[in-house]
């Protein structure tokens, strides 16, 4: 479970996040909202590339921005990120193994828990190769294996189907909605593609200027119909 | 551009045909070990005492050259310091030994260490520095040890630890340790030396330390987002290189008995990173040290091989180094070229 309280965000005079309250239970949470409106600053706050003005991030009751920016992975804050980060000189394994020896799980099991993550992204056939020779879809499930490997407490999903064709975003969705029950980590993911949000979270958040819209179960909060104005606008605009 | 990419790229792909004829596993153990049993035995058995010295000099500086590989072709680090950073380690050598009269071994490890504690100290600007920044900081610092080792008269053969003597007769001249005798023994023992350095950076690099670099060398975010400690993985290589380089310095005062300050010029060290780059782009790859070797024999060997074979180039030896930092710069394009090109990016 995460509990997020007042959380707020300024870039100089630009207001990013202003006073978020949200409570994500333990299982796949969807977290949307129009462009711009606060989902990866979220993010940035939890991995620790952006200060928040005030407020605080509480995970399995360890307060999760009191921590320095690299614990932060260590006990269990994984991402992923829009642009691909996997490592291009090294093989798919050593990409993994290397979240893996820097986690709080780190051990003799190392081997196995990167395997664990590989089948479970199904590119185990791949391990030795180099992350170099791969293709946009590969990439994206390298993403997901270093973002759920070992122990994560929470794993943090940042537009995982952009630009994936259809058939692949069905079989990320069956990896992402197995992602709760195989590491016990409680998922927030933010994407547009709205089939994939019902389809794998139970409930969702919806963010608005950096203020939250609307939370709670995924069906209801997408029937909202101030959720609709955010991303459709209303009609008296004209 | 394109021109340039093809003669340096020239190399590898015909060395790559020959080597590809073993398969991968053999070829990982058979190719290292034939070159140093050529450098061992063949050098010396083919040639006189003369290119044994500059093959000794090759090896010294092949030392210092894995260290700034590792700085720069793995962890992105560029440090302008090394040759200054080897002076370091030749004059706590050389004060040491004379003050104490402990065994050398000894006194180099003791040289490696007090380098590194000196790198450490160097790279701690590249904690929040990169690029531009961090190259004119660290060539500051050699700057800086060469004006402080001038003002120390080094290197002097006095005896105790701060011992002055002036005329040359009476200067003391560091030894070489017992079980090495003769110019072949000593060129051999410093191949040996250079292996055992290529071998601690190649387990590095086999290692965690060498996953942490490769993920700082690509995204410092990506890096802390996946866990790693970017402030020691960074101050690691600075340690490991300095000591390295430290050990060179050390070896290196045995080696000429009486080092000259000539040795340790301030441009040297931009030399030395240009000629690391050139290694690194000629022979490119995650795990191949081979770019250090290059890296010092283009320091070391060409210069003297111009000077005596092509009598046009007489004056090569002060000059070559203008020309390396001019390949240097356009291999360095050439390597910044690729990583972009990798990255998706387009120049």
């Amino acid at each position: 479970m995460i509990e997020v309280s007042d959380l707020a965000v300024n870039f100089g005079g630009v207001v990013s996040l202003d006073g978020m309250n949200v409570t994500f239970p333990t299982e796949t949470c969807g977290l949307i909202g129009p462009n711009g409106a606060g989902k990866t600053t979220f993010f940035n706050v939890l991995s620790g590339f952006v200060t928040p003005r005030r407020g605080t991030v509480v995970c399995d009751g360890t307060d999760v921005l009191a921590m320095p920016h690299y614990k932060r992975a260590r006990w269990g804050v994984r991402r992923t990120f829009q642009t691909e980060q996997a490592i291009e000189s090294l093989t798919l394994f050593n990409n993994v193994l290397m979240v893996q020896e820097n986690s709080d799980t780190h051990g003799r099991n190392d081997r196995t828990m990167v395997m664990e993550a590989l089948e479970l992204v199904g590119l185990s056939a791949l391990a030795a190769q180099p992350i170099g020779a791969f293709g946009a879809r590969e990439r994206r499930f390298v993403e997901v294996a270093r973002a759920i490997v070992g122990r994560p407490k929470m794993v943090l999903l940042d537009e995982p189907a952009a630009g994936l064709p259809d058939e692949e975003t069905t079989s990320l969705r069956d990896v992402i909605a197995q992602i709760p029950a195989r590491t016990g980590a409680t998922v927030v993911l933010v994407d547009h593609d709205m089939a994939l949000v019902q389809a794998c979270c139970t409930t969702t958040a919806v963010l608005d200027f950096g203020r939250l819209l609307a939370a709670g179960p995924t069906a209801e909060v997408l029937r909202n119909s101030r959720v609709m104005e955010a991303y459709l606008g209303t009609q008296d605009t004209e | 551009m394109k021109v340039f990419a093809r003669v340096f790229g020239l190399l590898p792909r015909g060395v790559g045909r020959v080597v590809g004829l073993f398969p991968p596993r053999l070829r990982e153990f058979v190719v290292p070990s034939f070159a140093v049993l050529v450098a061992l035995f063949g050098i010396p058995s083919l040639l006189n005492v003369y290119w044994v010295k500059i093959f000794t000099q090759v090896a010294i500086i092949t030392i210092v050259a894995v260290g700034a590989n590792i700085l720069y072709g793995r962890v992105g680090l560029a440090s302008l310091c090394q040759i200054g950073l080897m002076a370091v380690g030749t004059w706590v050598t050389l004060r040491l030994e004379f003050a104490s009269g402990w065994p050398l071994p000894l006194v180099w490890l003791i040289g490696g260490l007090v380098t590194m504690f000196f790198g450490v100290l160097v790279g701690l600007p590249a904690l929040r520095l990169g690029g531009l920044a961090l190259a004119m900081i660290t060539l500051m610092a050699a700057g800086g040890f060469t004006v402080l080792l001038n003002g120390f008269k080094f290197p002097n053969g006095g005896p105790g630890v701060k011992g002055l003597v002036l005329s040359v007769e009476t200067r003391r001249v560091l030894g070489r340790p017992s079980f090495v005798n003769g110019n072949t023994a000593w060129y051999r023992f410093t191949v040996v030396v250079a292996v055992l350095a290529l071998l601690l950076a190649l387990v590095h690099l086999k290692t965690r330390p060498g996953r942490a670099w490769a993920a700082i060398r690509q995204s410092e975010p990506a890096a802390l987002a996946a866990g790693i400690d970017v402030t020691r993985y960074k101050l690691w290589a600075f340690a490991l290189a300095s000591f390295l380089t430290g050990i060179a310095g050390g070896v290196y005062a045995s080696s000429v008995g009486s080092p000259s300050p000539t040795t340790f010029q301030t441009p040297d060290n931009v030399t030395l990173f240009a000629v690391v780059i050139i290694g690194a782009v000629v022979i490119g790859g995650t795990f191949s040290l081979w770019g250090a070797v290059l890296a010092a024999l283009l320091k070391e060997f060409l210069p003297q091989f111009l000077k005596t074979h092509l009598t046009r180039f007489m004056d090569a030896p002060d000059r070559i180094g203008i020309i390396l930092f001019g390949l240097g710069i356009l291999a360095n394009l050439i390597l910044t070229t690729r990583a972009a090109k990798k990255k998706g990016l387009s120049l």
